[in-house]
């Protein structure tokens, strides 16, 4: 294996025509890996808090999303089995073992069955955070962890995300700083989420619930905390 | 898969000819130009975002064994291990050696045009595994033992109609009855039965659409989220990508993914963007136990520092087929390999030889929609005149074409004689057919006539009529100004 990294490794430098790397090159590429500069952002990120927040809420529900505003964290499980009720769907969630939903007082609706993990086969619907929503394109930014098993995102037919109004960033490179900024590296896995999954492979008609979820529900919580 | 381009005309003869493809293609071509056109006029930003892609990607050809050391020694700090192969064999080895490590039986794959490339699905069956397709698209066209017509809707050539047979033979313990008449009934069924391949699976393989150098994160797209249960759920997740899919940064990358899904689906944003960097992490619930990158060369550093070169740049969106004329009309199983449309008339003579695949860069109008909406604006016509090039200067292309060239560069040499010539010879033929105004058939010319007629020349030459317009022009020319100045 190493001969073959050898040799693809010569065979570069003989196409390009240079046998070694000038210091020059080195810096060059050593900055560009350092400095993380960003190319064109579009303007339409560039937003006041609230007119960002509106742009996602827009940006996701063209995609197929659902969002529902609501003011607290102590709304959660009313939201959750209003909605459930509404879509026909049994009262019974897998949620994320994140110390943010902790506070949710699940109690409030005793006929709610809660279990925390990740999400097994038979989970019909998951309940996670997120670590950032994007507004540019309604996308949900979600960072994996002991915290945020991935299974949650992908495997029940429902998923619902819990999200504060401050999470919403512009651009996919806010998203970016933000992961820096926390200083643990580059998680596992990051899933970009814009909309329930969707599939247009038969006759180009667009199919949602492909094999992730069928449904994606945002409770975006506008004020702060409980 | 075994090349077929190579029988590029009579593949185009029966594709034209095929009804149930012509009527899949009708479909395909409005919906994908329509919603690719929307999506480009919503972002004011779109162009420029196409030169910065461009220029990330030509910075990073210019300095690719960098990126690519730097991306190896990040993937094994975050505890993993790249691969790096020649050739579609060392490739398909390394992926087998892995299979074999954990005795596995079921390999799940996400879509991967390098699969198809190095001819993964027949190497894993001939080693006893059992691999699972679980793009919709492509578990399709597993089933029916076909190859991907198209790089990002492999069963955009087939009907509904064509799915649900291949259903019903496939799923043998599902009721024979049921109805899968609707698109709907389709997706589910396949929902449920590649639900139960996920879990099963020992190893998952995806491709991928980025590299990052900065992180060492692999990146797919898609918007089913196959890829995800594909990636996330075995012990193994095995991603195969060739090298030139490698970006400096995270912020490269997203630039990037701003002009790929526009491009390829119309969309703003695919589904899922989803980047991988390594196994799972201690304390994690999911997600794999081994993270392997596959890195595949296949010719591609030879094309380095040729003409040839640009061609690396190609971020897979498909634009350039879905607005090609020729792609259009014969679909993409005529082009005889894994790349079709003016993407794969560029790329695949550069990977199995321009003696195989010589055809495909002459199945050109060069109307020049391809590099118009190509979002790494890659010259893909100026590349296909260069495959002709070399196809003329290594004497492959018929005597009868070669001889037809040779008499006219005489004449183009010698203008005099040549603006002689064509006069008479319009001049003629445009007094033979001025009482029809066209030919149904003419000597030397069956090619053309017996498809259709041949417009009759008015009895001017492109020349007699260029030198009238210029004289015209230069009239209304020295006219304007002093129209311009009464206006004011």
């Amino acid at each position: 294996m190493s001969e073959a990294r050898t040799q693809i490794l010569t065979s570069i430098r003989r196409s390009l025509k240079r046998d070694n790397v000038t210091p020059e090159m080195a810096s060059t590429v050593e900055n560009r890996l350092k400095d993380h500069a960003r190319n064109l952002v579009p303007a339409r990120s560039k937003l006041s808090p609230t007119d960002r927040v509106d742009l996602f809420v827009s940006m996701a529900t063209e995609v197929a999303a659902t969002v529902d505003r609501i003011p607290n964290l102590s709304r959660v499980p009313h939201a959750v089995a209003d909605y459930l009720a509404s879509q026909n769907l049994p009262a019974e969630v897998k949620v994320a073992p994140d110390p943010q939903l902790g506070t949710i007082p699940w109690n409030k609706r005793p006929t709610l069955t809660v279990d925390r993990g990740r999400a097994a086969d038979r989970d019909l619907t998951s309940v996670t955070g997120a670590f950032a929503a994007i507004a540019e394109t309604g996308t949900l930014m979600m960072l994996s962890g002991p915290e945020h098993p991935t299974t949650l995102n992908m495997m029940p037919d429902t998923h619902i995300v819990v999200l504060r109004a401050d999470q919403v960033v512009g651009s996919y490179e806010d998203g970016w700083d933000a992961v820096r900024r926390c200083d643990k590296g580059m998680p596992r896995t990051v899933n970009f989420i814009t909309g329930p999954s969707r599939t247009g492979d038969i006759e180009q008609t667009l199919q949602l619930g492909a094999h992730g979820p069928r449904r994606l529900h945002i409770l975006l919580i506008d004020g702060a905390g409980v | 898969m075994q090349s077929t381009s190579h029988a590029f005309k009579d593949n185009a003869h029966g594709a034209l000819a095929d009804e149930r493809l012509q009527k899949a293609l009708g479909k395909m071509k409005v919906g994908f130009q329509d919603k690719r056109t929307r999506a480009a006029a919503r972002l004011p930003e779109f162009e420029t975002l196409r030169d910065q892609s461009r220029d990330i990607k030509n910075h990073v050809l210019e300095h690719l064994d960098l990126y690519l050391e730097r991306f190896e020694s990040n993937v094994i700090a975050n505890g993993g291990k790249v691969h790096w192969c020649r050739t579609p064999g060392e490739a398909r080895d390394a992926i087998v050696e892995i299979c074999r490590s954990v005795d596995a039986k079921i390999v799940t794959k996400g879509k991967s045009m390098i699969a198809e490339e190095i001819e993964l699905n027949d190497h894993l069956e001939k080693h006893g595994l059992e691999p699972v397709e679980t793009d919709l698209g492509e578990y399709i066209i597993q089933l029916r033992k076909e190859a991907p017509s198209h790089i990002i809707a492999p069963a955009v050539h087939l009907n509904k109609e064509d799915v649900a047979e291949s259903f019903m033979k496939a799923h043998t313990l599902l009721d024979p009855h049921r109805s899968l008449e609707e698109p709907r009934a389709l997706v589910n069924e396949a929902r449920e039965m590649l639900r139960q391949k996920f879990l099963a699976a020992d190893v998952g393989i995806t491709g991928a659409n980025f590299l990052i150098a900065e992180t060492g994160s692999t990146v797919i797209v898609t918007n089913e989220g196959n890829g995800d249960l594909t990636q996330t759920l075995p012990k193994i997740h095995i991603v195969l990508a060739s090298l030139e899919k490698i970006v400096p940064t995270l912020e490269d990358a997203s630039t990037i993914l701003r002009v790929l899904a526009r491009s390829a689906t119309g969309q703003e944003f695919s589904s899922y963007t989803t980047f991988s960097t390594g196994p799972r992490r201690p304390g994690d619930l999911d997600g794999p136990e081994q993270f392997h990158v596959v890195l595949l060369d296949n010719g591609r550093t030879a094309m380095l520092g040729t003409e040839f070169q640009d061609m690396l740049r190609c971020i897979r969106c498909g634009a350039c087929m879905n607005h090609c004329p020729v792609y259009g009309a014969v679909g993409g199983h005529a082009y005889g390999w894994v790349y079709p449309g003016p993407m794969g008339s560029v790329l695949t003579p550069g990977l199995i030889g321009v003696q195989e695949a010589g055809h495909l860069p002459n199945a050109s109008t060069f109307c020049g929609k391809c590099e118009s909406v190509c979002p790494m604006r890659i010259p893909l016509p100026k590349m296909m005149r260069h495959w002709r090039e070399r196809e003329y200067e290594k004497k492959m292309s018929p005597q009868a074409y070669r001889n037809g060239l040779s008499l006219w560069a005489w004449f183009a040499k010698r203008p005099d004689l040549y603006r002689l010539g064509s006069k008479i010879a319009m001049g003629v033929l445009g007094a033979m057919g001025r009482r029809k105004g066209r030919f149904r058939s003419l000597p030397l010319a069956g090619g053309w006539t017996d498809w259709r007629d041949m417009p009759a020349p008015e009895g001017k030459t492109f020349h007699q009529l260029w030198a009238e317009r210029q004289g015209k022009a230069a009239t209304s020319a020295t006219a304007t100004p002093s129209n311009d100045r009464k206006a004011a």
